[in-house]
């Protein structure tokens, strides 16, 4: 279908995309969901959606009542929208050290912008955030890292649209954020072939903002927890920025102009793809590329701009 | 074999202030042993009482969670980096 009454309507059914020639292992096919082409710009659009749907269907969420959430900008990004549309008002607590480019979107969208210390990131953003909820509760706070409804928009929603497009699929690799994907679609994909093996990237905590300690803080996200996660998952690895640049910078020789966390999966793909003998891998592509133009992750030199990685936020 | 483990920030003090510290081993379970004997405080930040992996304490060796290679069985090579890390979350 390709008319919509609504922009709305757009969010989620992404091209899967064949790109094996990339793969180390010849016997590994490789496809990656490519999410940056929702309409805010990120498979954020269909947590957002997810989550402002089901509050307004259960009576938590009212005609222009404030939503309120934390988020290194993705989220952030797809509720700006989304909110807009639906004529609620809007605040976002951002880490301060995001690229230039998404704070300017959530402009675009009209979001109250609240920036938190860099040094304490994404954690330190949604404990603001949860200190404003505390402070307004006639405010509506979305709370992506423990919403039931963030999960359950890749568990109706992408996971299926993985199993319809591509069934013989033996692997799923995915960041790992607030979860929701991976718990979403690794679920879902287990419940349709208890065989599918699902592996989780993430960022290195400690190394982000060497030699500050509130970054040290643990925080496992509700919806990971709740939902079991580490049953369900059964690889995890760390994949730094460097790798995720230098994959970033090889998805171009396939047309795929994608954002730094894109390089990250893509990183633990390929690692998946070495170990195993022969499979067919799906990951996720979390965003397109311009985002982070202003990084310079295309062009500059790679042990600069991977170090200028570690200070800012990319999940 | 001996292996480096890199010591988060929140774990420094209870290991000499180090942010990275050599230990001898064979698997990961006597790589904490030996860690435990040089730095007995850090017994309770990575053992349980009963003697398992702390749940919320996550141990890469070279990168790769222990948690899906056997826990404390997880064998470990010569130079291989043990990375101690708490959970991170993005979004």
């Amino acid at each position: 279908m390709a008319r919509y009454d609504n922009v709305l309507d757009t969010i989620g059914n992404t091209p899967l995309v064949e790109i094996s020639e990339l793969s180390p292992n010849p016997r590994a096919r490789v496809l990656i969901k490519l999410e940056g082409l929702n309409p805010g710009g990120s498979v954020k659009d269909r947590a957002a959606k997810s989550m402002i749907e089901e509050a307004e269907k259960n009576g938590n969420l009212r005609p222009g009542q404030r939503i309120l959430e934390s988020s290194s900008g993705n989220t952030a990004a797809g509720l700006a929208m989304i909110a807009r549309v639906k004529g609620y008002p809007f605040t976002v607590v951002v880490p301060e050290n995001v690229s230039l480019e998404r704070m300017k979107l959530l402009q675009v969208f009209g979001a109250e912008i609240i920036n938190s210390p860099a040094a304490e990131g994404s954690n330190g953003a949604m404990r603001r955030a949860q200190a404003l909820a505390r402070e307004h509760p006639d405010w509506w706070f979305s709370y992506q890292y423990g919403n039931p409804a963030n999960p359950k928009a890749h568990y109706e929603g992408t996971g299926p649209e993985i199993w319809r497009d591509c069934p013989e699929v033996t692997h799923f690799v995915a960041g790992l954020g607030t979860a929701g994907t991976i718990i979403g679609v690794g679920s879902f994909l287990k419940e349709r072939n208890p065989a599918v093996s699902v592996w989780a990237v993430q960022p290195p905590a400690g190394e982000t903002v060497e030699g500050l300690k509130s970054l040290d803080e643990g925080f496992i996200p509700p919806v990971f927890s709740d939902n079991d996660g580490y049953s369900l998952l059964d690889r995890s690895r760390v994949v730094g920025p460097r790798d995720s640049i230098e994959w970033v910078r090889r998805l171009a020789d396939v047309g795929i102009f994608a954002g730094i966390s894109t390089g990250a999966a893509m990183a633990g793909v390929a690692r998946c793809a070495s170990e195993i003998d022969e499979g067919t891998i799906v990951t996720v592509s979390p965003d397109g590329g311009w985002k982070y133009l202003s990084t310079d992750v295309w062009t500059g030199d790679l042990d600069d701009v991977a170090d200028r990685a570690r200070h800012e936020l990319y999940f | 074999m001996t292996v480096e483990v890199r010591v988060p920030n929140i774990l420094r003090p209870n290991a000499g202030g180090e942010a990275s510290v050599k230990a001898e081993g064979e698997t990961v379970g006597e790589v904490f042993e030996d860690l435990v004997g040089k730095y007995p405080g850090l017994r309770g930040s990575l053992l349980t009482p009963e003697g398992e992996m702390h749940r919320h304490l996550n141990v890469f060796v070279n990168d790769d969670d222990v948690r899906y290679l056997g826990k404390l069985d997880a064998k470990v090579g010569e130079g291989d980096v043990v990375t101690l890390m708490p959970a991170v979350a993005g979004g």
